[in-house]
């Protein structure tokens, strides 16, 4: 039917509804003589593509192309005449800064994740019924998320600090020693992860409020009538219900965790002795003060591929989701 | 009945303290570094209300770096961005929503995959890509790797799959073309996901901070939250005036402009998370 309309040279017998009404009413002549003019006559599928050009050139030249590109320089040897080979890489499997990079990320995605949904799931269903102060409450629980990374950094730099900072005041008030937070290796971690969870906590609340909207008020009731408790309620009903929810912001969070490094640049620079380096810091590191490109090709192939194994856990979760409508 | 009324109101008590606990663990951190930077540093961490307020922490660190540029390069690049966004995005997402082609169901799920890889993750090749095509320290140079968001076409095809067939079908029956149709009967249905999109960018970018820390190096072309930094964690030692007033002024306009339209920004980011 559209093809027809695409070709206004129709034979006068096959005439489409369409075309007569174009041509008894001038007023829709308009567009036709205009510079679009020539645009109608493009088939359909010509027409899709033709749309989709522009958005394919800068996803493909700013991921595909680079990432290509990426893979080409890691499988470089080393040394000027060097030909193809997995130099880089089996540098990369006696580096112990990479491991240390690749164990503080695993670490850091698979305890704030898991942390940060917890507690948004717990700010939704807090704030989702009727309490004095709820678009209040939700305010100050979502304002965190609001802020750049490096501001949230600066804000917790400025709570670890050792001598003035708030942390080690309060720990002196109630009789304890003050910790040097960022500057020792085992408490910089932990100190990381508690900035990042207040961070990130208010966005994945927004999702969980939304997956809340979609939940039947007749449950409920039911589970009133019934007089379960709210516990029992949230285990049996709500928490159940929120799962495609979760699974959502779980891919978020997680592919989030390996491309957000901006707060070590504010507050550790991966130190102390790489206690707090992460694998994009380390990428940074080996392009641009180390000097490293090709190497950090390697690492970024790494990185690529955790984040495409996300992606593709994610598209079969969408995929279901579709099946299920 | 009766074994239950008493109970649930105990637990409802401990909900509220609850959550009003939890709101203040999450609200205390900012609202003690704004009130730190507006102090004399000498009485800046006692809380006695009535002296000690100060703006010299802000004025000095304003002063000292010229924001003004900062802030302008930022809001040049998130508008330009955003506008560039939406336009890629829709045009696209209208292919994909609209039009049965060969190959869409591999380019859509192409977009998909994007939706993981962001251009920062690939800085090495993108440094040298946007360093050979002249865009080094410039702001086109900080934007052109996010030019299309693969999020923006996500968002903006589930919200085309949505607009009724016959508003399209009366479209072309009254002669329209089709990027007429999309004019005039799908973008103003998606007009709600167009906002949304458009704030959820904005945040984005005006947060952004690695890429455009790789790719710049002067003041003429530097975001503010590139600029920002040597006052939030200077090599010489961290100083508590700069470290405060520096946060506020890097977290206030887009703090400002949430506060003003909280209802919609976190309408719009709930909506962006559904679909």
């Amino acid at each position: 039917m559209e093809r027809e309309h695409d070709s206004p040279t129709a034979t006068a017998g096959r005439r489409h509804p369409d075309e007569v009404a174009q041509h008894d009413q001038p007023a829709f002549a308009g567009p036709r003589q205009g510079p679009l003019h020539h645009l109608r006559r493009i088939p359909n599928p010509v027409f899709a593509w033709l749309l989709m050009v522009p958005a394919l050139v800068f996803l493909g030249g700013f991921t595909v192309f680079p990432a290509g590109s990426a893979l080409w320089n890691s499988l470089q040897e080393p040394g000027l005449d060097g030909g193809v080979g997995t130099a880089y890489y089996e540098q990369m499997l006696g580096d112990a800064v990479f491991r240390r990079s690749l164990i503080n990320n695993l670490l850091f995605s698979f305890i704030t994740v898991p942390v940060s949904i917890a507690v948004a799931m717990l700010m939704a269903v807090l704030v989702n019924r009727k309490i004095r102060g709820r678009g209040l409450l939700r305010l100050a629980y979502f304002t965190p998320a609001m802020l750049p990374v490096v501001a949230a950094a600066a804000i917790w730099l400025f709570f670890y600090q050792p001598n003035f900072g708030v942390l080690n005041t309060i720990a002196r008030w109630l009789g304890f020693e003050g910790q040097n937070w960022l500057g020792s290796p085992s408490t910089v971690l932990p100190a990381l992860m508690v900035m990042m969870i207040w961070h990130q906590a208010g966005f994945f609340m927004l999702f969980y409020l939304a997956g809340l909207q979609l939940i039947p008020p007749e449950l409920d009731e039911a589970s009133q009538l019934e007089g379960a408790g709210r516990w029992y309620h949230f285990r049996r009903v709500t928490f159940p219900l929120l799962m495609p929810t979760t699974l959502f912001a779980s891919i978020v969070g997680l592919a989030n965790s390996f491309k957000q490094v901006d707060f070590i640049f504010v507050m550790t620079q991966g130190g102390p002795n790489n206690a707090s380096n992460m694998l994009l810091y380390y990428i940074w590191q080996t392009t641009f003060p180390q000097r490293r490109p090709e190497y950090a090709a390697a690492i970024t192939i790494v990185l690529v591929l955790i984040l495409i194994v996300l992606a593709l856990i994610q598209i079969r979760l969408f995929e279901r989701r579709i099946h299920y409508r | 009945m009766i074994r239950t009324s008493r109970l649930p109101r105990i637990s409802d008590k401990i909900e509220v303290g609850m959550a009003w606990l939890l709101g203040f663990l999450w609200i205390a951190p900012l609202v003690y570094v704004f009130w730190a930077a507006f102090r004399e540093p000498a009485v800046a961490l006692t809380l006695n209300p009535f002296q000690g307020w100060t703006l010299d922490n802000i004025e000095s660190v304003w002063n000292s770096a010229p924001f003004d540029r900062y802030f302008q390069n930022t809001v040049l690049l998130v508008t330009g961005l955003a506008t560039t966004q939406l336009v890629l995005g829709i045009l696209a997402a209208y292919a994909l929503a609209r039009y049965n082609f060969p190959g869409r169901d591999i380019l859509f799920a192409f977009v998909l995959l994007q939706l993981m890889i962001f251009p920062e993750i690939l800085l090495t090749e993108n440094f040298r890509l946007v360093s050979n095509l002249g865009l080094q320290d410039t702001i086109p140079g900080i934007a052109i790797p996010y030019a299309a968001s693969a999020f923006c076409i996500f968002l903006m095809r589930q919200q085309f799959k949505a607009v009724p067939k016959e508003l399209v079908e009366a479209a072309e029956i009254e002669g329209a073309s089709r990027l007429e149709t999309l004019w005039k009967v799908y973008l103003p249905l998606a007009r709600p996901t167009i906002v949304a999109f458009g704030l959820v960018s904005v945040s984005f970018h005006w947060n952004n901070f690695l890429w455009p820390l790789v790719i710049t190096r002067s003041p003429e072309s530097r975001p503010v939250t590139v600029g920002i930094v040597r006052f939030l964690s200077p090599e010489t030692g961290i100083d508590f005036t700069s470290l405060t007033a520096g946060t506020v002024i890097v977290v206030t306009p887009l703090l400002a402009l949430f506060l003003l339209t909280q209802r919609q920004f976190i309408q719009s980011f709930m909506r962006s998370g559904i679909k």
